[in-house]
């Protein structure tokens, strides 16, 4: 279990996580949503020991995170949203550092080393070097870099941001599968699909707070089904309808060329964080 | 402690297993440059301290060589991996203690500084230059390596970018290069002039390496010198890195 108590981090004057109070099960996957500065990033550095927080506490299973624990760092892993990898090592090599920076005997980290290669499914790639591997597969390797070790917990920073789809897809995959071996997986990401797909509770962050916290399907259920995308005066208006009937009706009375969709978790994504006035365009 | 030193030197390792072409032709080319254009043109067939000129140079090309090589060694690695590549952070989330960390780079650098070192004394055998070496040439080239790996490693971790660790080097590193008796004798400075050059830790270690080469004695008091600088720069470097952590 994660847990923090009024986490604050503050940046000069500039509170960029502001008295977070976070719940996080062992063994399941939360997704921090939240648009650009929402401070998902910082929080996620605090909980994997690279930031200090200005105040508040964070506890893991009911011990106190003090960043210099040896003991609690190899509980943690990290994977950043940059590829923080030795461009002029092999992916063998990446991993062999990390086994050497936690310790790992001889025998675990070359099974290990064999393991996650399959794991992730690099065998072709395993003596390249990291500069000539391509996006997808840097990402991968970060990943099972951050578990090689075998944490109890994973961090990630936006993990597919700027993968294509077919990419992203396969890295779901192998988050899917460290999930179901038990990981607790923590993740921000602003991909919405994303966190649907993985994660059993979204915290959605905005200035620094989380605004709104439930499961994908939670917040799905509280917003009204069906969505009205009226493109006019340069701005697209969004109207929020229980059902069909009544969103068909509100188009019949209006002179434009709206469309009718079913809502969905973007949707409940922009009403909570949106400081923009969307709530303003709720119309049901 | 050795165990978490150790990946810090494999680390170094496989980056100069990786360039080692690059990294040796490098720290070559600008001492054979010296060689040449100072100790075979400019003062050739001249005499300094009782010695031939080229036999007064090469003492201070190696201190020279040891000093860029570990310096550069450590602030560029590490300046990118801590502004560009964020491999830094790998390190900052890893079991290991900032100590340990530190001391692995500082090792590193001093052994990139020995290699360079002496490939520069390899080059001088070639130029028909033979030195005297004892235990305490290698020791202290050990020695100069560790205090200007500690310094690159306060640099890199003090500046913002690139261009910074260029301008800090400007600032730190090119003086030493040309005032600290390298290239000529102090005794033809003024007094006064000459008790700065002796304030930087290069000074010393041409001082003391040149004695060594040409069988003169050197004093406790330049080896105490060196030792305290790498022991200050060490402490930095410890103190920049725990600032940078936080």
């Amino acid at each position: 279990m994660i847990k923090t108590e009024n986490l604050i981090r503050q940046f000069g004057k500039q509170k960029a996580v502001d008295g977070l109070n976070l719940h996080i099960p062992p063994g399941s996957a939360y997704a921090l949503l939240g648009p650009n500065g929402a401070g998902k990033t910082t929080t996620l550095r605090l909980l994997s020991t690279l930031l200090a927080p200005t105040e508040g506490e964070i506890y893991v299973d009911g011990e106190k995170m003090q960043r210099a624990s040896k003991a609690m760092k190899s509980r943690l892993g990290m994977v950043s949203q940059h590829f923080s990898l030795q461009r002029d090592m092999t992916p063998r090599e990446v991993l062999k550092l990390h086994g050497y920076l936690h310790g790992m005997s001889r025998r675990d980290r070359k099974e290990q080393i064999e393991r996650l290669i399959r794991f992730a499914g690099m065998e072709a790639e395993q003596k390249k070097l990291v500069s000539e591997l391509s996006g997808g597969n840097k990402r991968k390797l970060m990943i099972v870099r951050a578990v090689m070790h075998r944490p109890d917990i994973l961090f990630l920073d936006e993990p597919t941001v700027g993968l294509d789809a077919s990419i992203r897809r396969s890295i779901w995959d192998l988050l899917k599968k460290l999930r179901y071996a038990g990981m607790t997986i923590v993740l921000t990401t602003h991909y919405i699909e994303e966190a649907r797909v993985l994660c059993d509770r979204i915290g959605m962050m905005s200035q620094g707070k989380i605004v709104a916290e439930d499961t994908p399907e939670g917040f799905m259920s509280t917003l009204p089904a069906y969505v009205v995308e009226d493109y006019r005066d340069e701005r697209t208006d969004y109207s929020y309808f229980p059902d069909r009937d009544s969103a068909a009706n509100y188009i019949a009375g209006q002179n434009t060329t709206a469309t009718v969709r079913r809502s969905n978790l973007e949707d409940a994504y922009i009403l909570h964080t949106d400081t923009k006035g969307s709530k303003e365009r709720l119309r049901a | 402690m050795i165990r978490e030193i150790w990946p810090v030197l494999w680390d170094e390792w496989i980056v100069f297993k990786r360039s080692w072409f690059q990294i040796t032709t490098s720290a070559i080319i600008g001492p054979i440059l010296y060689i040449v254009a100072f100790g075979l043109g400019l003062g050739g067939g001249s005499s300094l301290q009782g010695v031939t000129y080229v036999k007064f140079l090469i003492p201070g090309i190696v201190a020279l060589t040891t000093m860029n090589a570990s310096y550069k060694a450590i602030s560029t690695s590490l300046a990118t991996g801590r502004i560009y590549n964020k491999t830094f952070e790998q390190f900052l989330i890893a079991p290991i203690s900032m100590f340990s960390y530190c001391t692995g780079k500082a090792i590193a650098g001093s052994l990139r500084g020995f290699y360079a070192g002496m490939m520069v004394m390899g080059v001088a055998i070639l130029f028909g230059v033979r030195l005297h070496v004892t235990p305490d040439f290698f020791l202290i080239m050990l020695l100069s390596g560790l205090t200007f790996a500690c310094l690159g490693m306060f640099g890199a971790m003090v500046v913002k970018s690139h261009a910074d660790m260029n301008r800090f080097g400007t600032f730190v590193m090119l003086p030493m290069t040309f005032l600290c008796g390298t290239f000529f004798s102090l005794d033809q400075l003024p007094f006064v002039l000459k008790e700065i050059i002796y304030l930087f830790p290069l000074t010393h270690i041409s001082t003391m390496l040149r004695a060594i080469a040409t069988y003169e004695a050197y004093t406790v008091g330049n080896l105490l010198t060196v030792g305290a600088y790498f022991i200050a720069f060490f402490l930095l470097a410890l103190y920049r890195c725990y600032k940078v952590a936080a």
